[in-house]
């Protein structure tokens, strides 16, 4: 349900852009991973329509690109939070004890490894392992910001601006 | 398109470069800026402007045909400089003054103070252990105790292919085109003696000439800039910091093989560097280094970026080939080797970033001069990321056979507490070369490291992760961390692998959570050998390794997590039976007034114990004694 | 290489090095049975499985089946490390399997059974971490249990790489891999047609045809029930090695003598109704040809060509012989004529037919096919679940003596007979065209042209003063190649016979498992061809109890009009398969007007018009403020338009567009708002 209205409310030429992400890649076969990229950027996930528009758009099965979909971590096939939290878990960040800063986020926002995603939508919770900013370990990202020696009061501080700021707004 | 006049452009970026008053370089790479690195060069800036000081962030270096007449203060930005732990870092030239950890808040003192008054601000300088203020970084253990090569040109700005230039760049690709034969680019690279840093250690000169051999009409060069070993940052610096050493290493190795086409496969984890390899072959290819006739000749070179998708496997050369052609990252059996049939089944070089970056040098000094440092067999330098339980953590570059001890205490600092403090901790061991390679105890800190010494100790050079853990780390938690990693990126394809590492796994989680027994033990070896020996590629074959290397080193440790129960460190919480050492405590009820319930007993100034029935092995208690009277947790 | 010198040591013995493509076949060629799981000799090398390795001195641990023999290698098949990784590797999988041997369709004939057994797998040390993952159980033809899968990928490689149809392919990754349909969905639900081909290679019971057993049973059991059962050409040339014969033995006789035993009151031979689709599909064709109708034409014999046709070529359709299989004409001459013969109640005639197949058991159950609210077959079962069902009673059919198939539909021509195998229905009709145009003997009635294991078999036969342009293909990445030829004007063709299967039926996807496809075609196909010539008749039209059952039953000539209503059947465009729909605006609700534009997915020269109305539409319903009125959605097809036209539903209310041009695709805009705002009134 929610995931019709966050489309809609986002995108304005649906079909349009997934025709200029095909046309821009020569419709070719070989092109998979770049163009599921590009419409996840713009979709914020791959949908199980999307894929299999894409696939029936290059011409291959649907069967291989959900395949190629669910191989890469960084494709998402369920619509992800408005605010994601990527948390490093990589060797460095793991002696540096980055799971305390992870079992407080889902904790903070009861979340799991299983379910990563708050059901409002605002929050998704996931591991990666190593952003290659070791040096700073713990790392996390919020979005797209970088948040070197991390500890878990700072990062569920971030939450609670976040969640104020989004009172505030309404 | 006219042919770039090298020696031009490097004369006119020195000639505009000597004008300066002052440049200040500050890092940009992906640690610094998320410090807010940017926001102290805008600031910078915007005071210096106030204060009437001619500012460029850009620096030309040539108008109207002539040299540029700039005189002012040039603000650059560089790559990542290794020490991120610090950042960010600004550096003052000519005065060469380096500041860390400066904020936005700092700046007007700097500007102030040293810009204006000449004066070196204290605070903001590296201290050593020992309570040395460095001005500079000449000053500082942890670089000048290196050796940088590889990254000696991460202190250009890496978005001014001029500068490059001007620093000797692009010449070697030049000599390969334009002077030299396949062969002969070859014979100087085997002559070298480089081998590749992407784990292997193969002789990269070998590698080319296999694929030379392969008779083809169409033939590739790959990067792999994929770097998937997590705690390993080399590759992304080299990319975010100098990324035309890699083009350039890419196009001499075309030129070796007689490819014209090629792919830069750089993991998506990496926005920065897939930014600035991106920018510098636009630039390259402005300035007539990529493209038809490089150099005036009929040879062409087309280079194109792509992002991986996230999985660790893709650094494998056939998956990441098969990620290239829009499949699952699945890899495929050797023989047939890329060599003979890569990317869309054409003869295909893969080589890492590193080993690219290495090739430009070798082409432009000789082979003999990249023999001077280094060891018979491994020359040249190797970049490590030196990171864990260790003062300064970071990038840093010496030659092989430098020993362990020398990077570890001095260029790192000494080992620290889990906290990060140096508070006398011994050292354990150290992990090289991330989830594939071996763990390094104290009887082999004195090892020279190089590719074949390391292998007769059952470790590898690997990417180069090193890190370093301290006598609190629990080396079957270690394992089993590596083991979940591996695990978790298996592409599943074959039998050994998918399912060997999740049974390991599961009987790690025995010995860690005290189910195991004697067969447990046997079985892991059984099963780690199996996997090793059975899988298809590389990560299979080589996931076991830090199961293996514990076990060989460490083999005590497991003992006691299985037969007598118990976590020598304490950290495996399962095994915890917190026991206070009546010698050792002075009964200062600290602990038993933290305890959550109630376990712990005793009167003032008399030992205090603990019940094993009530305890829950919070370690609050532990944490309490100022005394290291508990043990066992 | 030098064939006639190069020799290499396997296991001590100097072994001569002939085409081997690997060393596995070598290996297997002296005599050990090297175990694999992954290995096809007719599929790409995966290389996943890992029980083929072996030693090559001065390499170390190689897989036989990717690397090749090299002059003076020297390996061994066997050692401690070896053996322990082999056992290892079994133990791994059986640890994350479901072992249900007792209960599995594919015990005693199961790889890793089989291998446990070998390598003396006496316990699994491992924990047990199989997920109990649902089964599949939805497509009429096959059941998938995943937790039976070792992911040798050999399905996924067959279903790709030789039918060209990728309905199954890997997903997810690691531990999590597994073999599935798209979105894990069921095999019914995708683009799957049914072949079975999957199963064939399948070394486990993680694909199996769907049982009808029970069914069967439980209508013999039935005694009010009268129980009829019609054997399929191929099926007599492969059930014998389930108990032991020799493959390509006829073992037809012993097969009726055993149904009888069972319980079957009557039991048939499918040929003679290949005989009676040979009329129909032959005068077909003359028709086309005299009459200058839709050329090519393509047999219909084979109901997963005809799915994949209607889901990838459906401009085709008009091309496919409206000819009904000879399992359905089958049922149609039951329906038509049993209930009178045998004097039973039509209700409680039971029609079961015995096929090599499992697209039999769709077709069977398509909607199309029911007479009278029923279908006209109602079970189909395969060779195996046949020779299951005579083992279970304990029947020794290679002990059996031989009885005749029940008349009058036990009779039939060596041309019904050579159905089984590629090329048959081809020589078959050809038998009966060439001497029907001619309108003379035929001179000899083979047509050795369209026999064989090519993929394409091509041939010229002159008749009647032309010449007839004919191509057999079998497997469908064949036929596909074939179609592409055709569209691009590569090709030329009057008649096409489409097999799905390599080798026509007698490899279909219901027959006995093989571990030599190539071997068990060649067999099992001379096996046809014998019964051929052992035959009375050879041509179609000779068999003059098929000229009887027309005058009974089907208007007494081909191409009458009850021949048309009975033995002639219909297609439907699937192309429409992908039946995805892409909600652009508003929530589906009660109430709602439903608005679906119908957007090509195959790349338009220039803009995609469609997808730009569509946007349009979406502009004037935010416009309006009509969220909470409409919803508009994107329907996808895949197939290619050029006229222009675009096909939308506002409601109840379908039509198509003209929106070539800004003219026409602003008035089409107009009318389209001027729908939605009086739907939402
Ligand atoms: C699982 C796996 C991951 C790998 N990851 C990388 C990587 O991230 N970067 C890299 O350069 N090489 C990686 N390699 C090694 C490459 O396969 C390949 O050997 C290397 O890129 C060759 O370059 P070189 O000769 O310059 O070392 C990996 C290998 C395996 C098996
Ligand atoms: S060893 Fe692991 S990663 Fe490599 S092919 Fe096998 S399953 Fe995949
Ligand atoms: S570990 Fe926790 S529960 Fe146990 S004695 Fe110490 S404080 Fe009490
Ligand atoms: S805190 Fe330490 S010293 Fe104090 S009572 Fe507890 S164990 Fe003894
Ligand atoms: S697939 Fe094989 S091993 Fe598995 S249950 Fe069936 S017969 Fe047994
Ligand atoms: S083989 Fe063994 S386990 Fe299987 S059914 Fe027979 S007795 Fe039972
Ligand atoms: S039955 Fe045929 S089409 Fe269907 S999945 Fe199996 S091989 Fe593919
Ligand atoms: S279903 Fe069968 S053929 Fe397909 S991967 Fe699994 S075991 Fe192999
Ligand atoms: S070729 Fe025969 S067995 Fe195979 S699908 Fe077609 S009809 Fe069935
Ligand atoms: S391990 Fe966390 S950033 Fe590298
Ligand atoms: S990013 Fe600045 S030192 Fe690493
Ligand atoms: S047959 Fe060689 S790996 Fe499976």
């Amino acid at each position: 349900m929610l995931e019709t209205m966050e489309k809609t409310s986002a995108m304005k030429d649906y079909l349009v852009e997934v025709n200029r992400i095909l046309e821009k890649n020569n419709y070719s076969e070989s092109r998979l991973i770049p163009i599921l990229q590009e419409v996840q950027e713009v979709y914020k996930y791959l949908s199980k329509d999307m894929i299999t528009y894409v696939a029936s758009s290059l011409g291959v099965p649907p069967s291989r690109v959900y395949g190629v979909a669910t191989f890469y971590a960084h494709f998402a096939l369920k619509p992800k939070g408005k605010h994601v939290f990527r948390l490093c878990d990589g060797t460095a960040c793991h002696v540096k004890k980055s799971h305390g800063i992870l079992e407080a986020l889902y904790k903070r926002l009861n979340l799991s490894a299983e379910k990563n995603t708050s059901d409002d939508l605002k929050f998704t919770v996931e591991t990666v392992s190593c952003l290659g900013a070791c040096g700073l370990a713990p790392v996390v990202l919020l979005n797209d910001e970088v948040h070197g020696q991390a500890t878990p009061e700072q990062i569920i501080a971030l939450i609670d601006k976040i969640e104020a700021a989004e009172k505030e707004n309404k | 398109m006219t042919t770039i006049n090298l020696e031009k452009v490097a004369a006119a970026f020195k000639s505009a470069s000597e004008k300066l008053s002052r440049r200040i370089i500050i890092c940009g790479g992906t640690g610094c800026m998320a410090n807010g690195s940017m926001l102290v060069r805008d600031a910078m800036a915007e005071l210096l402007k106030q204060k009437n000081v001619d500012v460029e962030l850009e620096l030309k270096t040539e108008e109207n045909g002539e040299h540029c007449n700039f005189t002012g203060t040039y603000l650059s930005k560089s790559g990542c400089q290794g020490f991120c732990q610090r950042g960010p870092l600004v550096h003052i030239m000519p005065d060469n003054i380096l500041y860390t950890k400066v904020k936005v808040t700092d700046v007007p003192e700097i500007v102030e103070e040293t810009l204006l008054g000449g004066r070196v601000i204290e605070r903001l300088l590296y201290e050593t252990v020992d309570g040395v203020k460095c001005k500079g970084d000449h000053e500082i253990p942890f670089y000048n105790r290196q050796k940088r090569v590889v990254l000696h040109n991460c202190m250009i700005e890496p978005e001014n292919v001029n500068e490059y230039i001007a620093r000797g760049g692009y010449f070697g690709a030049r000599k390969a085109i334009t002077e030299m034969t396949s062969e002969q680019v070859i014979q100087e690279v085997i002559e070298s003696g480089l081998r590749g840093r992407g784990g292997g250690g193969f002789p990269t000169g070998l590698k080319w000439k296999f694929t030379l051999a392969s008779k083809n009409d169409k033939k590739y060069v790959i990067c792999n800039g994929d770097e998937g070993d997590p705690g390993a940052f080399m590759d992304r610096s080299v990319m975010e910091g100098n990324p035309h050493a890699v083009i350039e290493g890419m196009i001499i190795a075309a030129k070796a093989i007689q490819a014209n086409e090629g792919y830069v496969y750089v993991r998506a984890e990496y926005p920065l560097a897939v930014k600035r390899m991106r920018h510098a072959i636009e630039k390259a290819e402005e300035a007539g280094l990529l493209g038809e006739n490089l150099f005036g000749t009929d040879f062409g070179f087309r280079l194109h970026v792509m992002e991986g998708a996230g999985a660790f496997v893709c650094g494998e050369e056939t998956a990441l080939i098969a990620s290239i052609e829009g499949k699952r990252g699945m890899p495929m059996p050797k023989p047939p080797f890329p060599a003979q049939c890569g990317l869309w089944k054409k003869p295909t070089v893969i080589n890492n970033v590193e080993t690219l970056a290495s090739v430009p040098f070798i082409m432009r000094e000789g082979a003999a001069v990249y023999r001077s440092c280094g060891t018979e067999k491994s020359p040249g330098t190797k970049t490590f990321a030196l990171t864990g339980h260790v003062a300064n953590t970071g990038l840093i570059e010496v030659p092989f056979g430098t020993t362990l001890r020398e990077i570890v205490y001095n260029i790192g600092g000494g080992v620290t507490d889990n906290s990060g403090k140096l508070t006398g901790r011994d050292f354990k061991a150290v992990q090289i070369g991330g989830p594939s390679g071996g763990c390094l105890t104290k009887e082999m800190l004195d090892l020279p490291m190089d590719f074949d010494t390391l292998k007769t100790v059952g470790a590898m050079v690997g990417s180069g992760g090193l890190v370093v853990m301290n006598d609190q780390t629990c080396m079957i938690k270690i394992a089993r961390f590596f083991m979940q990693f591996t695990q978790n990126e298996s592409c599943g394809k074959c039998v050994p692998c998918r399912e060997g590492t999740k049974q390991m796994l599961a009987l790690l989680d025995d010995i860690i959570e005290g189910r195991a027994t004697a067969e447990t033990l046997e079985l892991l070896e059984a099963t780690a050998k199996a996997v090793q020996l059975g899988s298809l590629c590389g990560l299979g074959k080589t996931a076991p390794n830090p199961v293996l290397s514990t076990l060989r080193n460490f083999r005590d440790e497991y003992e006691a997590h299985v037969f007598k129960k118990t976590c020598p460190t304490g950290e495996c919480k399962a095994l915890a039976r917190p026991e206070i050492v009546a010698d050792k405590c002075r009964g200062c009820t600290a602990c038993a007034r933290k305890c959550p319930v109630g376990a712990i007993t005793g009167e003032v100034k008399k030992p205090h114990h603990i019940d094993p029935d009530k305890c829950i092995k919070c370690g609050a208690c532990k944490a309490a004694c100022r005394f290291d009277a508990i043990i066992g947790l | 290489m030098n064939n006639t010198t190069a020799t290499m040591t396997i296991n001590g013995l100097k072994v001569a090095i002939g085409n081997e493509r690997n060393l596995l076949e070598l290996i297997r060629k002296i005599g050990i049975d090297m175990p694999t799981f992954c290995y096809h000799s007719e599929l790409s090398i995966y290389g996943a499985c890992r029980l083929c390795l072996v030693e090559v001195e001065k390499r170390g641990i190689m897989a036989a089946c990717s690397t090749k023999p090299e002059a003076g290698m020297v390996i061994h098949t066997d050692s401690k490390d070896l053996r322990m990784m082999r056992k290892i590797n079994v133990e791994l999988l059986l640890a994350n399997h479901s072992r249900e041997c007792p209960s599995c369709m594919r015990s005693a004939n199961c790889t890793l059974q089989s291998l446990a057994r070998r390598l003396g797998v006496t316990e699994v040390r491992y924990k047990q971490t199989q997920k109990n993952a649902p089964i599949d159980k939805a497509s009429p033809s096959l059941e998938r249990d995943p937790n039976k899968c070792v992911l040798c990928g050999d399905c996924v490689r067959v279903c790709t790489e030789v039918q060209s149809v990728g309905a199954i392919d890997f997903a997810f990754r690691g531990a999590n891999a597994r073999v599935a349909p798209a979105f894990d969905k069921n095999l019914n639900e995708v683009e799957c047609v049914n072949c079975g081909q999957c199963a064939a290679v399948c070394p486990t019971g993680a694909i199996v045809p769907k049982q009808q057993r029970e069914q069967v049973w439980s209508q013999i059991h039935d005694k009010s029930k009268t129980v009829v059962a019609s054997i399929a050409p191929a099926v007599r040339v492969a059930l014998g090695e389930m108990f032991g014969l020799k493959g390509g033995e006829n073992v037809a006789g012993k097969l009726v003598t055993a149904l009888k035993l069972m319980g079957f009151a009557e039991v048939y031979d499918t040929s003679f109704t290949a005989d009676m689709t040979i009329f129909e599909e032959a005068t077909e064709l003359i028709d086309r040809i005299t009459n200058k109708k839709t050329m090519p034409m393509f047999t219909s014999c084979c109901p997963a060509w005809v799915k994949f046709a209607e889901t990838y070529f459906p401009e085709f359709i008009p091309n496919i012989s409206s000819t009904r299989s000879p399992q359905q004409i089958y049922g149609a001459v039951a329906r038509e004529t049993l209930p009178g013969k045998l004097g039973v109640n039509p209700e409680n005639l039971v029609v079961v037919s015995i096929m090599p197949c499992t697209a039999k058991k769709f077709e069977a159950q398509l909607p199309k096919f029911k007479h009278d609210g029923r279908q006209d077959i109602d079970y189909v079962l395969t060779t195996v679940e046949v020779s299951q069902m005579i083992s279970s009673m304990g029947i020794r059919l290679d002990e059996l003596p031989i009885s005749a198939f029940d008349m009058p539909y036990g009779f039939a021509t060596g041309g019904g007979v050579i159905f089984g195998t590629t090329g048959g229905v081809m020589e078959a009709a050809l038998r009966y065209a060439v001497e029907k145009i001619e309108q003379k003997p035929l001179a000899s009635v083979d047509f050795a042209e369209v026999r064989g294991g090519t993929p394409r078999k091509e041939a010229e036969i002159e008749v009647g003063g032309t010449k007839l342009r004919v191509a057999v293909v079998h497997g469908l990445g064949n036929a596909r190649k074939l179609v592409d030829d055709i569209k691009a004007g590569k090709a030329q063709y009057d008649f096409i016979e489409v097999m799905a299967c390599p080798g026509g039926c007698v490899c279909g996807g219901g027959q006995p498992i093989t571990q030599n496809p190539e071997l068990a075609r060649q067999i099992r196909a001379a096996g046809l061809y014998n019964a051929d010539k052992t035959q009375q008749l050879q041509k179609p039209q000779d068999n003059h109890l098929v000229v009887r059952c027309y005058e009974e039953a089907f208007g007494g000539c081909p191409g009458s009009h009850k021949a048309h209503e009975r033995l002639h059947t219909h297609y439907q465009d699937r192309a429409q398969l992908f039946d995805a729909q892409e909600i652009m605006l508003g929530m589906p609700g009660e109430g709602k007007v439903d608005v679906v534009v119908t957007v090509h997915t195959v790349k338009q020269d220039g803009e995609n018009k469609e997808a730009a109305l569509l946007s349009q539409l979406v502009a004037y319903a935010k416009q309006q403020n009509l969220r909470d009125k409409v919803v508009i959605a994107a329907s996808f097809n895949p197939a290619r338009t050029n006229d222009g036209k675009v096909c939308v539903a506002v409601g109840d209310n379908v039509a198509e567009y003209q929106i070539d041009g800004d003219v026409a695709a602003s008035a089409a805009l107009k009318e389209l708002t001027g729908l939605i705002d009086a739907a939402v009134k």
